[in-house]
């Protein structure tokens, strides 16, 4: 089970790695939820995957019996989702506002506060 | 009939059962103060003659809390405190050391000089989208970086921190702080994602996330895992936060387009930020790995000193060539972090806590260079000296100091650098140091010809009065730099102690297992 999650979680980093590497803002946004979503599989995939198990202690028991997945990972997916959701969101929004300021989401063309062509440094005076 | 089958339950299993001392608490002070304050500036928002007072206090406090917290660590040792009081590899666990501790101290008084900076800087536009708040909330994310003990909790505050200095750098619209912004935003976001990559497999790997507890299960895991890999995610990812050669080139897009005051405070604090961590990681977590891995990290440094400082060469923007100098400084630092040892990594951190004064200092001197000479290019920027004298006066002696010539506090890090760099006769780093020492001189000294000591072409331009609201941060800190050149040994001692802390790192978890690593 895990090693066909790894081959999962290998195809969504391989799609996000190539979608962030393009030049317009709007693939790189795709890649970057499909990474936020890759790092969660994989996560999810490193706290052990079994199926319908809960992970929960017998009357007669102290620690658990039976494997079972381990319920931090969720957790931490519960945060990081949360957290790559806000900054999907954002990075959303600025992606508009670049779109409606500098009129382009090409970022070769993006040469606002990077200009081409500047002048070198004086010589001397 | 529940209570009749479940028997008595052992709590001191699970819980720490004293309750925590008041000293205890002043760990998660910072962090709680800065949240409470912003939550505070948010209620207010619109009462804007408040907002910076209100703010100035709450720095005012913070940096008085850090201070307590250091006397008390200097003092005492390393401080833990686990949130709901679980036994601490379970609970989320606040740990400071001295290295930590040290940290916050520099970036709250460097904040409270940015706050003060402010007054003269964020108009009511500003403030009214909330320059305040979110300047406390990026203390609170800064403080907690530095103050954790658990590594997903260090994440949770590197974002924190990400979030609002996106805030503070889109603060005002305008097409180059989009511009900037888009960069800085995609890259940083995939610097902190390779961190939550790596952090994933680290708790695959060790079943925890309490940083003491990966020390000490660290070495019966070494034949048996992949640390080498892990470790080089973790160099990754917060190489590229300390923007580091070659994955640096966000710095340079983004630094210079907000408002000044923003720009230094990121200079002070969010790529340190990525350095504390990378030392953290590297230096008391896997220092096994480290050593392995100290080549490609010195070349890095090296790579990033020199292409940092020709960068800065080839500018002619004031702010531009400040943000290549901050990433040419970040590989001197990358540089103490190869090397190892005391030396190396009392050196790493002296250097840091340098940079944050200094590189601060300087882009509020930008920032009033600037307005008075109506101009932030070298090629039209002239006449700064006769213009206002003791502001060319400070700007000097930042830029001696940022070349790292005494008496300003530059020189001793770069001293204990290039030491450490000889002792383990990697004369090259050496070489690169003192190569990029010296052409910060011409970088520094060219801005210093160009735009203070040239003639202006028109001197009737009357005087631009330069409020002391901004003129006094840039004093303050110029002094300290000077302070800190002229008689370094409380700092260096400190810093020493620090250094072994990391080195050494059982006070540490004597403060987190205090039973001597019962589990």
């Amino acid at each position: 089970m895990e090693a066909w999650f790894s081959l999962l979680v290998s195809i969504f980093f391989t799609v996000a790695v190539y979608l962030l590497l393009s030049k317009f803002i709007i693939r790189v946004l795709l890649g970057v939820a499909i990474l936020g979503n890759a790092v969660n599989l994989l996560i999810f995939t490193g706290g052990r995957l079994t199926r319908a198990v809960p992970p929960v202690i017998a009357e007669d028991a102290d620690v658990l019996t039976g494997p079972a997945a381990n319920a931090l990972p969720q957790a931490l997916i519960l945060t990081a989702i949360v957290i790559s959701f806000s900054f999907f969101a954002f990075l959303l929004v600025l992606a508009w506002r670049a779109y409606d300021e500098l009129a382009t989401d090409n970022t070769d063309e993006m040469r606002v506060a990077e200009p081409v062509n500047e002048p070198a440094p004086p010589l001397g005076y | 009939m529940a209570a009749s089958i479940s028997p008595p339950a052992d709590l001191s299993a699970a819980l720490v059962l004293a309750p925590s001392t008041a000293s205890e608490w002043l760990v998660i002070l910072p962090v709680g103060w800065c949240l409470a304050v912003g939550a505070l500036l948010v209620m207010l928002r619109r009462s804007l003659g408040l907002q910076p007072v209100i703010a100035i206090a709450g720095l005012a406090g913070l940096v008085l809390i850090d201070g307590l917290l250091l006397e008390r660590v200097a003092a005492n040792g390393p401080m833990t405190m686990v949130m709901g009081r679980w036994l601490p590899p379970f609970g989320i666990a606040f740990t400071v050391d001295l290295t930590g501790a040290l940290f916050a101290l520099v970036a709250a008084s460097v904040a409270l000089a940015a706050g003060v900076f402010s007054l003269a800087d964020i108009n009511d536009s500003g403030r009214r989208y909330g320059f305040y708040p979110l300047l406390m909330v990026l203390m609170a994310g800064v403080s907690g970086a530095f103050l954790t003990g658990d590594i997903f909790n260090l994440y949770v505050w590197f974002e924190v921190l990400l979030i609002s200095s996106f805030g503070l750098l889109v603060l005002g619209s305008e097409r180059e702080q989009l511009d900037g912004t888009v960069k800085y935003g995609f890259l940083n976001l995939v610097a902190t994602t390779l961190f939550l990559v790596a952090t994933g497999y680290l708790y695959a790997v060790f079943g925890t996330l309490n940083m003491a507890d990966i020390a000490r299960k660290a070495e019966s895991l070494r034949d048996s895992a992949p640390l080498m890999t892990l470790v080089g995610l973790y160099v990754l990812a917060f190489g590229m936060k300390a923007a580091a050669f070659p994955v640096n080139f966000w710095l340079p897009a983004s630094y210079h387009t907000p408002r000044v005051v923003v720009s230094a405070l990121f200079a002070g604090l969010l790529t340190k930020v990525g350095i504390y961590a990378l030392i953290r990681v590297t230096v008391m977590l896997f220092p096994v790995e480290r050593e392995e891995m100290s080549f490609v990290i010195a070349l890095a440094g090296a790579l990033t000193m020199i292409v940092g400082v020709l960068g800065a060469l080839a500018q002619t923007d004031f702010r531009r060539i400040l943000g290549y100098l901050i990433v040419s400084g970040i590989g001197s630092i990358l540089a103490g972090v190869a090397v190892g040892g005391p030396g190396g990594v009392g050196g790493a951190i002296f250097y840091a806590l340098h940079s944050m004064l200094v590189m601060t200092g300087l882009y509020f001197a930008s920032g009033i260079a600037m307005r008075l000479g109506a101009s932030a290019s070298i090629v039209t920027l002239a006449g700064l000296y006769r213009r206002h004298v003791g502001f060319a006066a400070l700007t000097l002696m930042l830029c001696f100091a940022v070349s790292g010539l005494p008496p300003f506090s530059g020189f001793w890090p770069k001293v204990m650098l290039v030491k450490a760099a000889l002792d383990i006769g990697a004369w090259w780093l050496a070489a690169a140091l003192l190569l990029t020492g010296f052409l910060t001189t011409i970088v520094t000294g060219r801005l210093f010809l160009f735009a203070y000591w040239r003639e202006a072409a028109d001197q009737s331009g009357e005087a631009v009065p330069v409020s002391a609201a901004s003129l006094a941060p840039l004093a303050v800190l110029t002094l300290l730099a000077l302070l800190i050149g002229l008689y370094p040994d409380p700092l260096l001692r400190a810093i020493q102690s620090a250094a072994a802390g990391l080195a050494e790192p059982s006070a540490y978890l004597n403060s987190v297992f205090p039973a001597g690593g019962s589990q």
